[in-house]
Formats: structure tokens, sequence, C-alpha cells
């Protein structure tokens, strides 16, 4: 809590958080209110910072690819797949095909859960709980999909330096085909339902810009990015896995649209648009799925022994759902890693938040918070300091705040 | 945004070594193929000299507005190497690359001059190396801890090797920590610890 802030005239100072303890990056929110409008925005990250990257420096790479599956609990396959690739490059080893073709697979099914998870949140912040638990229920399909191939519902446990640890048999292929058939056929109902509802329109359009120009110099990425304008996508970019065989292209918020503005109802779209996007990626790499191994080396005591005598530095980047995963990891020639650095996908989007919220309402702030979907699942506390006194606003209270306004608008 | 014509790693290369000669120090482009067509993604890294260090971001800058993606750091002994990492090419079909541009700073002058006015969304990294390494980024507009706690002691850096890293009395072994003492008992009696089974979970500094 920030008390030196606290003043008793305008603007008001609002402190929101700290935020859930969902990942590396919970955030606490100090905003400097006149009356319900948003005028400065101050957060500070770290309030359940966990040191992964200290306890992976002391690790042997196997054991820090258990970890990496630890960071998030939404992004289950995208650290260990970053770092897993700055491991292999390192140490020059080549995946098997199928085993890149897997991977490929469960990072798209990962994005179709996390999208659906985003949906539903955001459904929820303006007080449509109907869509919410709708989206929820849909999702679990991918859920018990990503169980079935991995073991897992969260922490898959399912890469490996060299490549995965389960293959795909040919009875997984039919009930994974049977589940893409499925969000293929919700597609356009999700599509009416988010898009064209009057009062998710009302509440979205305009609301948390962010302009093409400053998601560049804030380094923003992923579906925040896209909707903003910018054409990134790494699987598009920089071919990794099995998209150096793909045709994927970054999706922008299109022409009927009215092309990118940038606002939270762009970034409705863009995810939207990915879900699709992925049932085709993960319907081709089915099709195309290359028969043979699955990792470079089963033998976990050889294995190990070629990364004790790696040395290098290395990076792997991955598209997860909310954009650019970056590991850098340097080896020595020791067990443990000379040198790990994360960089999650929310690290570079956290910043996008001042121009977003500036301006807006207090109502609004549940729901823009959320548009980057920021991988904290949701605003805990808050306390609200006006004339010097406190009072802790729950996450309950904001949420009422943010629903209130949907009504009010609906009158 | 000005706007140069895409190139090839080995034309930034080029590029790089003619407009700073000797003061850079290391260039290297690392290739890696995957999947079954092995279309190739290109790594460039750079080692310039530490005073190089913005000419050389902004050498990039007007190749094309990079994507930033953090500042990652080596303890080296009796230097501290920072890395930064960029994107450059990006809408670009597989033609982006990553640039990697890294100095060393001895540990007697720790200081690196903020890149956030050439790019604001820098300082992140920047806040984040200065309490993690304990260098001094001058002319940092926030300088403030970013996610070090705020009783975290003054002085430890907690990526150094050396003795301002984290001390081993702050370490907590999570096999060494007890059931917590207010709550009730668990259903099945417990096993006593057994440490030489625990020690498989890893290597203890």
């Amino acid at each position: 809590m920030s008390t030196e802030k606290v003043k008793k005239t305008v603007p008001y100072t609002v402190p929101i958080g700290p935020v859930h303890p969902a990942l590396k990056e919970p955030v606490m929110f100090t905003f400097g209110m006149e009356g319900e409008i948003v005028r400065t925005v101050d957060f500070a990250p770290g309030q359940t910072h966990r040191g992964i990257e200290w306890m992976g420096m002391r690790r042997n790479p196997v054991q820090i690819v258990h970890l990496t599956d630890r960071i998030c609990g939404i992004c289950g396959i995208v650290h260990s797949l970053s770092f897993a690739r700055a491991v292999e490059q390192i140490a020059e080893i080549q995946v098997p095909e199928r085993a890149d073709y897997i991977r490929t697979i469960l990072h798209e099914l990962e994005r179709i859960q996390s999208h659906l998870l985003w949906a539903g949140v955001a459904a929820h912040e303006l007080g449509f709980d109907s869509l919410f638990y709708l989206t929820w229920r849909v999702r679990e399909q991918s859920m018990d999909l990503i169980e079935n191939l991995t073991g897992n519902r969260v922490n898959y446990g399912i890469v490996q330096i060299g490549g995965v640890r389960r293959d795909i048999s040919d009875e997984q292929r039919v009930l994974a085909e049977k589940g893409l058939d499925y969000y293929q056929g919700l597609l356009d109902k999700m599509a009416t339902l988010f898009l064209e509802d009057s009062t998710i329109l009302m509440r979205c359009r305009g609301h948390g810009i962010l302009s093409e120009q400053d998601a560049r110099l804030l380094c923003t990425i992923g579906p925040t990015a896209r909707a903003s304008g910018l054409n990134m996508d790494v699987r598009q970019d920089y071919p990794y896995c099995a998209y150096g065989d793909l045709d994927v292209k970054a999706i922008l918020p299109p022409p009927e649209t009215g092309g990118p503005k940038g606002d939270v109802y762009d970034r409705i779209i863009v995810r939207l648009l990915e879900v699709g996007q992925s049932i085709g990626i993960i319907r081709q790499c089915l099709e195309n799925l290359p028969a043979g191994e699955i990792l470079w080396e089963p033998k976990m005591a050889k294995l190990l022994a070629v990364l004790k005598k790696a040395e290098g530095e290395g990076i792997g980047r991955v598209e997860a759902p909310r954009g650019e995963c970056m590991h850098y990891v340097k080896m020595a020639g020791k067990e443990a890693p000379e040198s790990w650095k994360v960089k999650a996908s929310s690290y570079s989007n956290l910043m996008s938040w001042i121009p977003m919220l500036q301006g807006e309402q207090l109502a609004d702030v549940p729901i823009i918070v959320a548009s980057i979907d920021p991988c904290l699942s949701c605003t805990d506390r808050v306390a609200v300091t006006r004339n010097g006194r406190s009072d802790i606003l729950t996450k309950e209270d904001l949420s009422r705040l943010s629903r209130e306004k949907t009504r009010r608008m609906m009158q | 945004m000005n706007e140069t014509p895409h190139l090839t790693p080995q034309q930034i290369v080029d590029r790089y070594r003619e407009r700073f000669g000797s003061g850079l120090i290391d260039e290297k482009v690392t290739e890696r193929g995957e999947g079954i067509k092995k279309v190739k993604a290109h790594n460039l890294w750079f080692r310039v000299s530490r005073e190089l260090l913005r000419p050389a971001i902004q050498e990039l800058i007007t190749i094309r507005f990079p994507h930033f993606a953090v500042i990652a750091g080596n303890d080296l002994g009796t230097e501290i190497e920072l890395l930064y990492i960029f994107s450059v090419f990006y809408g670009q079909k597989f033609g982006e690359y990553m640039v990697t541009i890294a100095i060393r700073l001895p540990k007697s002058d720790l200081s690196v001059p903020t890149i956030t006015d050439l790019i604001p969304g820098a300082l992140f990294s920047e806040r984040e190396k200065q309490e993690f390494f304990g260098v001094t980024v001058t002319g940092i507009p926030d300088g403030r801890r970013l996610f070090l706690p705020e009783d975290f002691p003054q002085g430890v850096y907690p990526w150094r090797k050396d003795e301002t890293g984290i001390p081993p009395e702050m370490i907590k072994n999570l096999w060494e920590v007890d059931r917590p003492k207010d709550r009730p008992a668990p259903p099945v009696p417990e096993k006593p610890p057994s440490p030489e089974v625990k020690k498989e979970g890893g290597e203890s500094a």
C-alpha cells in the first residue's frame, strides 16, 4: 500500500490490488481519480515473485522443464516449449518431426482453452453471466481433450528436451477430430453472442483504446498488439515447431468491423477469430502428422550427459495465447544453466494498461484490465481512499460497479 | 516509422560491421529449422563495447523499429553481461530475426544508460535489472523496485553469483519446512521425513 500517496483532495488515490497470485506478475494498482475518471495509473507487479529463475540456475535442464510447466496455470505448454527449444538449440538437438507436430497441436489446443477462458471472464466482468457459464462449459471440451492427450488438465508435463513425452494414438486422433468438430459448430454461435450483442458493443467499443503507435513503443504483443493493428505473430514471423510448414497469418480486426481501432471490442474479435484459426491449424497437423519417434533420446541418463556438456546460449520463443513468450538460456558445460531469463507474455503487455486506463471510469477498470488477458485471475481486493479514510472494496464490489454500469446503460 | 527494405541476416551484420568497426567485438548468426520443411529462423548476436549500446540500438531502429523483448543478464565473475534482446521485421512472413545486443560491464562500474527514451517499453526490464543485478541505469524515469518485495534487503542481488547474491541463510528448502502447527491433524499419520530421498528434487546451493 502506498500510503504516502494518499491525498485528501482531488485527484483521489485509489489503490487496487495486490492481485491474485496467478503468476509471476500479480499487480497492485494505484489510480489517481477525479470523480469517476481515472487520471493517472501506476502499478507495482511482483507481489508474489517466486524466484523461479533463481531456482532454475540450480537445477539441470530436465528438472527445469518440469519447473517451467508450473510458471503459469493457464499457459501450460508455452514456457516448457520455449525453454526446451532454447536448450535444444544450445545442445544442437534435432527434435523428431512427429514431436514438433504434437507440440503444435497442444500449443493450439491451449490457445483454444485460454481464449475461451478469457472470453468467459470478459463476459462475467460485464455482468453477462449466462454467456460466462456457456463459454466455460464449452471450454471443458478442450480441457478434456488436453487431459486425454497429455494425462493432465493443467500442468501438462508433455514437453521433454528433445521431443514430447506422450504420443497421439489413432483412437486419440478420432477424439481430437470430434472435439474440433464440436468447436467448429460453436464458432458462429459464439461470434453472434459476443459480437452482435448490444451490451458488449456498448461497454467495449471505444473503451480502453491503445493506439498502434503506443502499442509499438510499449512493446505490446499478442492479441493486444494485433487488436491495435500491429501485424505480429511469432507463428507467422519466426518459424518454429510445425509452423514453418503451415501458412499462419496474424489475425487483425477485419474490415467488416471497421479495421483495427485498438479498443476492448477489437481484442474480443481477435481472440474469437483465433479460436477458429487454431482449429484449422490442429486439423492440418493431425492430417499431416508424420510417423516416427517422439523423442530425440528416450534414455534419461544419455540425455542428461549430453546436456551437461552443452555450451552456448540460445533463445526459445513461441507465440503464447497472450503473445510472445521467450526464454533466454546460457549453458556453460555444467549441470545447471549459467543463466536463465523467462519473459512471459504478460511481462510485455502490462505497460499498455497505462494509456488504456487513462480517462476511463472506475467501473470500466475490470474489463479493460481483463482485456489484455493479463493472466491474473482477478483483482482480489480494492482499497479506496477517500478523504483520508480507507475502505476496502472487494473484487465483488468492483465487479458490482461494472455490472451496475451495464444496467444503467441498458435503461 | 522509417522503413528500410527487408534485409538478410548477413546484410544486417555487414551494416553493423561497417558502422561500428572494432566497436563490434563479436558477432554471430545462428539458425534453426524445425518441422518437416525446416524453414530457418535466424538469431543474430552482437556484442559491442559498452559506450556503443545506444548507437547500436539506434541503428536497429533505423533499420526497422524493433520489438523489444527483454534484457537478460549473466554474472561472468568480474563482469556483468547484459543482453538486450529484440526482434526485427515482424509482419514479414518467416522474415523476423531475433537480434541480441550484448555489453559487458566491469563490476567496478555497473552503470548503463537508459534506453527508455528510444523504446519506452524497456522500462520494466531496466527496473528489473537494477534490482536483480545491481546495475545502475542512468536516466531511468522510474527507478523503483519492480518485482522484489519492499522488505527485501538492500544490496542483495538475486542473480549475482558473488557475495552480493542470495546468502545461504535466506534460502528455505521446501522439504525442511514443517507442517503448520495451527492446522487440524492429517487423517493419515505423516511419515517421518527421509532426506536421502528428498534430495532428488535438486541440488541445493
